[in-house]
């Protein structure tokens, strides 16, 4: 009675979609380290890791250096191991969410809503490295309006929450 | 360098903080330090990501925090309860705003992106802006703004939105395919100026009693379009967060279509028959009883359970402090004060709880719809203070009305109803409720707080 809603059925009907984003994400990850089928050799590896091409079938010979090409001796993981990575992280993340939110009682949804607002203000953090590059030009002005809309939502979203908190907290 | 490559860590670090908050809002008495801990790992996040290598300038940077935050005080500060709604949708857009202007600006920046972040600063693009501009419709619904009061929606605007959608995903596919800068900035223009259009007709269709699922649905997307965001800056942190919150606002939106009885497709695209269901509504009031606040407060005088159901109106009127006042009274004369929530009360989900709370009334005391129906047949008097359809017996006795199959709060099955309204005026759903002319309900026509001022002042005269 306490919670109006099992986990059961809201995975049920979202995990298939996510698992069929996550499998899209994963192929379109795989084509783009391998780079046209006419790689004979060892060397398709190595090229893997530093080059990723369109997953748009139709333009295989497109390549393009990955963002982690940081030239020298490359240790570093391929772009289809990041890619694939963060989507594992992106879908287990989706489910932790909805075991701990399914826990929050009727109650305190408004301030569920608002503080879950407020965290997803961490776009801030990508404002902040899109502003910061020391030049002054069309990027990092964006940057900074970004910065300023996302640091609103962060600080105006704890806060509020904070503030109706406290009104529950007195009992 | 080290610290470089700490600064992971230290993104993890503040998406647990995140988890750790979020779990400890399900109860009223660790939320607020759940918040705080949220709180702090987003001053870790941010702290972080100062220290990055990429950063250069840290007075611009500083500047724009100190700014945004100041704004955010004031903002958080001036809200009044009632108008947490309006606050939670202008959030919500500013949110979706950033995301995508930082997109915008990646895209800027970098020639040399691989095809996946490419498609990640479309889809960035396109989430982002629906939410800023979705969410600033939802503002102005709200409001209650000139121009967006009532629902409108063009002849075949599912087919139109779905064409939207299918142009930006279009375009987002040029946009990953090509390696012109120019070429993927028009595109990421278009999509742009399509998804403004997009967000603009996904609300605007949509009603004031809907708009808990509206609410709901922006804050998951803004919570995506961070997500997204995460993609295009390779950030675990911002990937982690950002599905949080979106997990959330989904299964808020569930609830909130589950307490509808209707699905999400519906409430997003369905208009909801007017009157058609309901016959003629004189008819149907002809038994309508009225009553005064001093017949009310004598009725109240001999109750032994009292039962409140809140709804819009309640916040309209301001009065949940004058709620307090009444239950305070019936109690220190011995009687059970509770309150029954429906969960689509109100403007959002847990508005009620939030404006009694306000008003100094204890959690527990507000009971959930589920919890409370089977136990209505006890209670001596129910007053329902500014709701309409969420107590309408239609919904479970007409199969063709448009809130058929709606779960309700069953007051017709408590011993006398009392209804605070100024006018037998519709619901939302603009039908008419046979409950209003049940042998057992009153009607008192009044401003809902100044009834409950009158029916208190009356209590005190009978001692």
């Amino acid at each position: 009675m306490k919670r109006p809603l099992s986990a059961l059925p809201t995975l049920r009907k979202t995990a298939l979609p996510l698992l069929l984003v996550a499998g899209w994400l994963a192929v379109a990850a795989v084509v783009a380290a391998h780079p046209g089928h006419d790689a004979p050799d060892g060397d398709a590896g190595r090229r893997a890791a530093k080059v990723s091409s369109p997953a748009d079938s139709s333009k295989p010979s497109v390549p393009s250096i990955s963002k982690e090409d940081g030239g020298g001796i490359s240790a570093k993981p391929s772009r289809a191991a990041v890619l694939i990575g963060s989507v594992t992280v992106f879908v287990l993340a989706v489910f932790v969410g909805f075991e701990i939110i399914n826990k929050v009682p009727p109650t305190l949804h408004t301030p569920l809503m608002s503080g879950s607002n407020a965290i997803s203000g961490i776009t801030v953090v990508g404002a902040i490295l899109a502003s910061g590059s020391g030049r002054w030009d069309a990027a990092a002005l964006l940057g900074a309006v970004a910065v300023v809309l996302a640091n609103i939502n962060v600080v105006g979203g704890f806060l509020v929450t904070h503030r109706m908190l406290l009104m529950f907290k007195k009992r | 360098m080290i610290l470089e490559s700490l600064l992971p860590l230290a993104y993890l670090t503040s998406a647990v903080c995140f988890i750790v908050g979020l779990k400890m809002m399900s109860s009223p008495r660790t939320a607020v330090r759940g918040n705080l801990i949220g709180a702090v790992g987003m001053a870790l996040a941010i702290g972080a990501a100062c220290f990055d290598r990429g950063v250069a300038s840290h007075a611009l940077i500083a500047g724009s925090l100190a700014i945004g935050a100041v704004i955010g005080w004031i903002l958080a500060v001036r809200v009044q309860m009632t108008g947490m709604p309006q606050m939670v949708a202008l959030l919500n857009g500013l949110g979706g705003a950033a995301s995508t202007l930082v997109a915008w600006s990646d895209l800027l920046r970098g020639s040399s992106h691989p095809v996946d972040t490419l498609i990640a600063v479309g889809t960035t693009g396109l989430i982002g802006t629906v939410t800023f501009w979705g969410s600033l419709v939802a503002y102005a619904k709200l409001e209650e703004l000139k121009g967006f009061r009532e629902p409108f929606s063009l002849p075949g605007q599912q087919v139109i939105n779905a064409m939207l959608v299918i142009a930006c995903c279009g375009l987002t596919g040029v946009l990953a395919s090509t390696h012109e800068t120019s070429v993927q900035i028009s595109c990421y223009i278009g999509i742009v100026v399509l998804s403004t259009v997009l967000g603009v007709f996904l609300v605007n269709p949509i009603g004031g009693a809907d708009m808990p699922v509206v609410i709901s649905l922006m804050n998951s997307y803004s919570g995506l379009a961070g997500a997204a965001t995460g993609f295009v800056i390779d950030n675990n942190g911002l990937i982690i967060s950002g599905s949080l919150v979106g997990a959330s606002g989904v299964i808020l939106t569930r609830i909130m279509c589950k307490a509808m009885n209707r699905s999400l497709f519906n409430v997003l695209f369905g208009v909801m028959g007017g009157g058609k269901a309901g016959g003629p509504t004189d008819a149907i009031y002809a038994t309508v009883r009225s009553t005064s606040a001093e017949d009310v407060a004598s009725i109240l005088d001999g109750a032994q359970r009292v039962v409140v159901v809140p709804g819009y109106g309640m916040a309209v009127a301001q009065a949940q402090h004058a709620v307090r006042d009444l239950a305070k009274l019936l109690e220190a004369k011995g009687t059970t004060v509770e309150y029954a929530i429906h969960p689509v009360a109100g403007r959002m989900p847990g508005h009620m709880n939030v404006l009694l709370a306000e008003a100094d009334i204890a959690y527990d005391k507000l009971k959930e719809m589920d919890e409370i129906n089977p136990t209505l047949e006890t209670v001596d008097v129910a007053i329902v203070l500014g709701a309409n359809d969420v107590v309408n017996p239609l919904a479970k006795t007409d199969p063709n009305s448009p809130i058929a199959g709606m779960p309700i709060i069953e007051v017709d099955k408590c011993r006398t109803v009392v209804v605070i309204k100024r006018s037998l005026s519709p619901g939302f759903a603009k039908i008419p409720n046979p409950l209003f002319a049940a042998p057992n309900a009153l009607l008192l026509y009044a401003d809902a707080q100044k009834a409950l001022l009158d029916i208190v002042k009356a209590i005190k005269e009978l001692g």
